[in-house]
């Protein structure tokens, strides 16, 4: 084991799953309630019509796609770090993977349930998966929403495959401390799992594929999403740069959303002996660099409307910029922009608390963000005749913050029947692979298990 | 029927192989488990070729043919003028296509570590909970040709167990 780990490092990773305390039933209760209410309000909105909403012509799209391009977004936290993280040997990684990768898989279930929940009649969804049928109708496959479901799909299998492979070794480690009918379980998960030189080696290198496959899959996917909108003319919509724009963007709250988990799972599960401040303060670096690429990609972008000049464009900046949109900018402006570059770039700042601080900040101005791309563009196209206005209603600010709460139910059940930090990895961090590392990886093994 | 030991350390367990193998058994018939990957021991290099990265293309290759096949087929099974775009439109199945090629790399990645690395195996296999439980390794021959060479070999500690 590390010199770092304490030597109770399996039972603590284990206690969560061992034991239950009655906080744990009120807080699945709590939250619960909450994604209940939001599918009640799905279920009433379906009932009543999509009327219910504040979505009207010409503002189609809203707060549903602003809240599916966020969790998509907030879906990079995981695989796609992880798999950066684990093909450049960061040592620093360990702790971190299983926590981000777990991001991903819940943040995309919750974000590709968007385009269903925005459908008028969402029991046809499946006309968008290609399939022989009676009616001889296939999907176009020149429609953005037909490459969404491709490019979706193949992430969320992916990443959910990438999430299972290495929990297969702590599956059978649970096997061995169980008995009944949990033994059977996990038995069940471990797929059989012994630990032989063959199944390491195996495994090493599946992961080792799935990593390099993932990445450009990530970044395909939000490209992707971001075609939904650039594909359409519409005014500050139809740009080369939303590909790379979407993808930093995603990364960017993606990073802060990990954070965010990672600090509640520190403080709540008691894991300080394995999530170090030195794991906050690389993550915190890396999203202050994200913060920088964002500030960069929204100076491009307006600097290149304005410099244009176009007249839908430039009614679309200045009711962001000095209209009615303007408060919102600004905010997302600040808390995406300003604060994380103050708070992280000070390594006095860079402390768990400054990181969880500028997270939050760049949830909230993420969200704002794509709101800020949907909303304003539809509402101010080309002909000033048919420009519009959009307020949420309550079914939709019922079914946002039910989101939320269902990310967090998820992520609190799944750290309860699977140990959120892989053990086995941990445990592995002692003893380096010498093919794994080179010696310049020597200087990330520092941060590996220091406190 | 089989015959193994468990090691409280890499050390223990190399010579135990070591001493397998001047026993005159062969690499293919030892088996070494442990609940971490011990690649800095010359037993971890055990086993250690494989061809999921061929299997791995291979599957992508299949993924591209597959997504080549399905955007072409429908476009024309379903021929639908869009946008002043040819019926079949190559920029817009590009996007297709790699997603089921990634896709294709993916699966065939998962299926070849569940075969080759004898997951869901359903013959009773050589194993202890002390593994993972006490955190040993575990050395072993499944079926052994010279059982007293072997129980010599593994030294002290020699248990019967599971397995071919």
């Amino acid at each position: 084991m590390s010199e770092g780990l304490p030597p109770t490092m399996t039972e603590d990773l284990l206690r969560p799953l061992l034991r239950t305390s009655w906080r744990f039933y009120l807080l699945v209760a709590f939250l619960g309630s909450i994604v209940a209410m939001g599918l009640g309000t799905w279920a009433y909105q379906m009932y009543r019509g999509f009327g219910m909403t504040g979505i009207n012509n010409p503002v189609y799209w809203a707060f549903y796609i602003t809240n599916f391009v966020f969790w998509i977004g907030i879906s990079h936290a995981g695989t796609l770090i992880s798999a950066i993280l684990r093909l450049v040997n960061a040592g620093w990684r360990r702790p971190v993977t299983r926590c981000a990768e777990v991001i991903t898989a819940f943040a995309l279930m919750i974000g590709a349930m968007f385009p269903i929940i925005h459908l008028g009649r969402p029991w046809l969804f499946f006309w968008l998966m290609p399939y022989p049928n009676q009616r001889m109708i296939w999907p176009n496959f020149r429609s953005p929403l037909v490459w969404d479901f491709f490019a979706i799909s193949t992430y969320l299998s992916g990443s959910l495959l990438f999430l299972f492979l290495p929990m297969i070794p702590d599956f059978a480690l649970i096997r061995d401390r169980s008995t009944g009918l949990r033994r059977k379980i996990y038995g069940l998960l471990a797929l059989g799992w012994r630990g032989t030189t063959k199944q390491w080696h195996r495994l090493e290198s599946a992961m080792q594929i799935m990593a390099i496959a993932i990445i450009p899959v990530a970044v395909s996917v939000h490209t992707i999403v971001s075609f939904d909108f650039s594909m359409a003319p519409v005014p500050m919509w139809h740009s080369t740069m939303f590909g790379p724009y979407f993808v930093a963007g995603a990364i960017f709250s993606g990073i802060a959303g990990l954070i965010i988990a990672m600090a509640t799972l520190r403080k709540f599960l008691h894991l300080e002996a394995y999530l170090h401040p030195v794991h906050f303060q690389n993550l915190g670096k890396l999203l202050l660099m994200m913060s920088l690429l964002w500030g960069y990609f929204v100076f491009a972008e307006r600097l290149t409307t304005w410099y244009g000049n176009d007249v839908a464009e430039m009614n679309v900046f200045y009711v962001t910029q000095r209209g009615s949109f303007a408060p919102l900018y600004w905010t997302m402006v600040v808390v995406n922009f300003v604060i994380p570059v103050i708070v992280l770039s000070l390594k006095k700042t860079r402390t768990i608390a400054g990181c969880v601080i500028a997270s939050c900040g760049v949830c909230v101005g993420m969200w704002l963000e794509r709101f800020l791309i949907v909303v304003p563009s539809l509402s101010h196209k080309f002909l000033p005749y048919s420009w519009g206005h959009y307020r949420p209603r309550p079914v939709e600010l019922l079914i946002t913050v039910s989101t939320f709460a269902a990310m967090a139910l998820l992520y609190v059940l799944f750290a309860k029947f699977v140990p959120i930090i892989a053990i086995w990895e941990l445990k592995a961090g002692e003893h380096p692979s010498p093919a794994l590392s080179p010696v310049a990886a020597h200087e990330h093994a520092l941060g590996e298990t220091h406190a | 029927m089989s015959l193994y030991a468990l090691y409280r350390d890499g050390h223990g367990a190399q010579r135990a192989v070591d001493a397998l193998r001047a026993a005159g058994v062969p690499d293919s018939e030892i088996t070494v488990i442990s609940a971490v990957p011990m690649e800095h021991f010359e037993f971890g290099e055990m086993n250690k070729a494989t061809r999921i990265w061929y299997v791995a293309s291979g599957g992508g290759l299949i993924g591209f043919t597959f997504g080549t096949w399905l955007t072409r087929m429908t476009e024309l099974a379903w021929p639908l003028p869009t946008g002043n775009m040819p019926i079949v439109a190559w920029w817009p199945n590009l996007i297709v296509i790699f997603e089921l090629t990634m896709l294709g790399a993916i699966f065939a990645t998962v299926i070849t570590l569940m075969v080759a690395g004898q997951l869901l195996r359903r013959r009773p296999a050589l194993y202890d909970p002390e593994v993972t439980t006490g955190e040993k390794i575990l050395v072993g021959v499944e079926a052994p040709r010279d059982e007293k060479a072997v129980e010599r070999a593994l030294g002290d500690g020699v248990k019967r167990g599971g397995g071919e």
